[in-house]
């Protein structure tokens, strides 16, 4: 080895290869290749924002508040053709899973984040949400179908009319309540230690530690979850298939606020979606109202989704 | 003498030292309500798994078994439930899903952890959210409408074309980098001035190649008549952009976890960019992107509406086995059943075959999901 270093040759070949800038070709094409994976990846996103956006102007663009107004109809060519019916069952719905998903679920991740003893129990309780989390949205319909339509346990069928809004609203609601538990539980376990024990310092109680303390620092980020839980409870379809939305002419209209109406059949961005895509091959034109359906559905979920984000990044900065 | 009295205070009790029961009330009284909610998922589970097993065990005693394999396909109306028609289209959709999803998702997650600045990030991963937020149905109509006619069309009337433009770009490779050696030998001075020659003529037929590549692909691309038939292909490649943020951002996650001593290390060495990557902190990471990969998996049996919108079958479907054709997913079997009509109706069995696929997806989701919860417990176990 000492008799090579000091050969002159050698020498002067190691001190080449030190000295001589060489382009790491592999290592160029390997970043390529990954940045090349990302590109497509959001090349894709934009070819289908940019084809939705397209195909939905010959609806969008030539007939914008006739579009929102309309209502389902059997003719892709029909004047009355629109969303009115489903905007109002997508917020019906939402409202419906903020009202009973919101509620349990944070109180489910406070009883779990804070007061459940770490035993067997607790641990059962948190694989079988982390669980939950991931059974497919169709079996909730499944479960919808045979707890809130057939009635099959509890009679639920008599409470909510069958194939109705609150069926639907319901179905939703346990969908998206493990995400609701688990996103909250996070924020929780966030809230730093000392501000608990300042609470406890000056003689609250739990609960007045919880709401005072925990509660607030936390807010940001449950309000994150909820954002997304809600987000994706109104692109969510699957369930709502089988809880019996209905696809071709729905016959009343009811107005927004009609309460009488909640347990009657019903209809959703999605489901309308779709309805129409399936008909487009009989009927080319249900295509472009398909596409203006799905930009209407994208505003609201886009909307809620960036807001979520721009929650979430804000706070995070904040808070290193 | 002194008054002893004042020396010593009055004793304190339990009583004085215990907060107001008032108070005491109301804590135990939120406690218990929110046990309650805690209480609610695990009803739910059990409400599931009861429904299912209830409707499905009237299936599995009461069906013709011998109805249930090597049919013509699945008629549920008709009582013919062939197993294998709905079993071997979800195995290709979520083939077709993980071959688009694991290397772009697993690609742009090694670029975004190892390579991608601070700013760049912040612009790319809100991108990725926003591609996470976008709902299945959407996923669904751009399949049917662009990925069937643009992609898949092609594809499957042309499969000899796209075998043989596959084959020519491989060769194309294989060639560029055999002159990638001869120039590198050239450079480096090491081959006598004929190498100069054989950089350039390989450098030439790289070109060639190339050129005949692209050529064959674009006359693939532009000899076939855009139709708007959906196909278990155009069905898996929409579930595979659907699952990509889910296995960028596990394994991204994975990535992350794994300290940066390991990779200081790993440069202390020597050792490049990319050989850190590939060497040090992929296989540090290895459960964390087996778990992604999983958890993707599971996504894309469980995905409905793509495929019930762009998979080509209605509410029955004959067995198929290519990807070009049109066929039922479980999980489209059970949409397609109870879409339509009123009510699920038919022959005796066919509300509870609902139940049965129901069952069988619920147990092939849940176990993909225990093995990798599995696989990401070690990563948080390793560091």
């Amino acid at each position: 080895m000492i008799s090579r270093l000091s050969d002159e040759k050698s020498r002067a070949a190691i001190a080449a290869s030190i000295e001589r800038r060489r382009v790491d070709a592999r290592g160029l094409l390997f970043r390529t290749v990954l940045q090349a994976c990302l590109l497509l990846t959001l090349a894709l996103l934009a070819v289908l924002l940019i084809t939705v956006a397209f195909d939905s102007t010959d609806q969008l663009g030539a007939r914008f508040w006739d579009f929102l107004g309309g209502t389902l109809r059997s003719q892709s060519g029909d004047e009355q053709l629109g969303v009115h019916q489903a905007i109002y069952g997508s917020m019906w719905i939402a409202i419906i899973v903020a009202l009973l998903a919101f509620p349990i679920g944070i109180g489910a991740a406070v009883y779990l984040e804070e007061y459940a003893p770490r035993n067997r129990f607790t641990s059962f309780i948190e694989v079988n949400i982390r669980n939950l989390a991931g059974v497919p949205s169709i079996v909730y319909g499944l479960l919808g179908l045979a707890l809130l339509l057939n009635g099959q346990i509890f009679g639920l069928d008599r409470l909510t009319g069958g194939r109705s809004t609150l069926s639907g609203g319901i179905t939703l609601a346990i969908l998206v309540l493990p995400i609701v538990v688990i996103t909250s539980g996070e924020a929780f376990r966030a809230v730093p230690t000392a501000l608990r024990e300042g609470a406890y310092g000056v003689g609250a109680t739990k609960w007045e530690m919880i709401r005072t303390q925990v509660l607030p620092y936390a807010a940001p980020g449950i309000l994150t979850g909820t954002l997304l839980s809600m987000a994706r409870a109104i692109g969510e379809a699957a369930p709502l298939i089988l809880v019996g939305a209905v696809t071709g002419r729905l016959g009343d209209n009811p107005g927004l606020f009609d309460l009488g109406a909640l347990d009657e059949r019903f209809t959703a961005l999605p489901i309308v979606i779709t309805s129409w895509t399936q008909q487009s091959g009989r009927d080319a034109g249900f295509a472009t109202a398909a596409a203006a359906a799905i930009v209407v559905l994208l505003v609201f979920v886009l909307m809620m989704n960036s807001a979520a984000i721009g929650l979430r990044n804000r706070f995070e900065k904040k808070r290193g | 003498m002194t008054d002893m009295s004042v020396a010593y205070p009055e004793r304190l009790t339990v009583d004085q030292l215990q907060i107001a029961p008032s108070r005491r009330h109301r804590e135990a009284i939120i406690r218990y309500t929110l046990l309650v909610t805690a209480l609610v998922s695990v009803l739910v589970s059990a409400l599931i798994v009861w429904i299912l097993l209830r409707e499905a065990w009237t299936f599995i005693t009461e069906v013709v078994w011998a109805d249930t394999w090597g049919q013509q396909g699945w008629f549920p109306r008709r009582g013919l439930y062939d197993i294998p028609t709905i079993i071997v289209p979800s195995l290709i959709v979520t083939g077709i899903a993980m071959v688009v999803a694991g290397p772009l998702g697993l690609g742009a997650a090694v670029y975004l952890s190892e390579y991608a600045n601070r700013r760049v990030r912040s612009w790319l991963k809100p991108a990725l959210e926003i591609l996470a937020g976008i709902p299945s149905v959407v996923l669904g109509f751009f399949a049917l409408t662009w990925i069937a006619p643009n992609l898949v069309g092609p594809i499957g009337r042309n499969t000899f074309g796209v075998i043989g433009a596959v084959i020519l770009l491989g060769y194309a490779a294989v060639s560029a980098g055999i002159a990638k050696a001869k120039i590198k030998q050239y450079r480096e001075g090491v081959a006598d001035p004929s190498a100069r020659v054989g950089a350039v003529a390989s450098l030439a037929m790289l070109v060639a190649v190339f050129a005949v590549a692209g050529a064959w692909i674009l006359g693939v691309w532009l000899d076939f008549a855009p139709n708007n038939a959906g196909s278990l292909a155009a069905a898996g490649i929409g579930v595979g952009i659907l699952t990509i943020p889910l296995v960028a951002s596990i394994s991204e996650d994975a990535m992350a976890a794994v300290p940066d001593s390991l990779r200081e290390a790993s440069a202390g060495l020597g050792a490049r960019k990319m050989a850190t990557a590939t060497t040090v902190v992929l296989p540090a990471a290895i459960s964390g992107i087996v778990a992604a990969f999983i958890v993707a998996i599971s996504r894309a049996i469980g995905e409905t509406m793509v495929v019930f919108m762009a998979g080509g079958a209605a509410d029955a479907a004959r067995f198929t086995d290519s990807p070009f054709e049109g066929g039922l997913t479980m999980t489209a079997a059970i949409a397609s059943l109870a879409s339509g009509t009123d009510s699920v109706v038919g022959e005796g069995l066919t509300f509870q075959s609902l139940y049965f696929v129901g069952l069988l997806l619920f147990l092939f989701t849940l176990t993909l999901n225990i093995i990798a919860a599995r696989f990401v417990s070690k990563v948080r176990e390793a560091y």
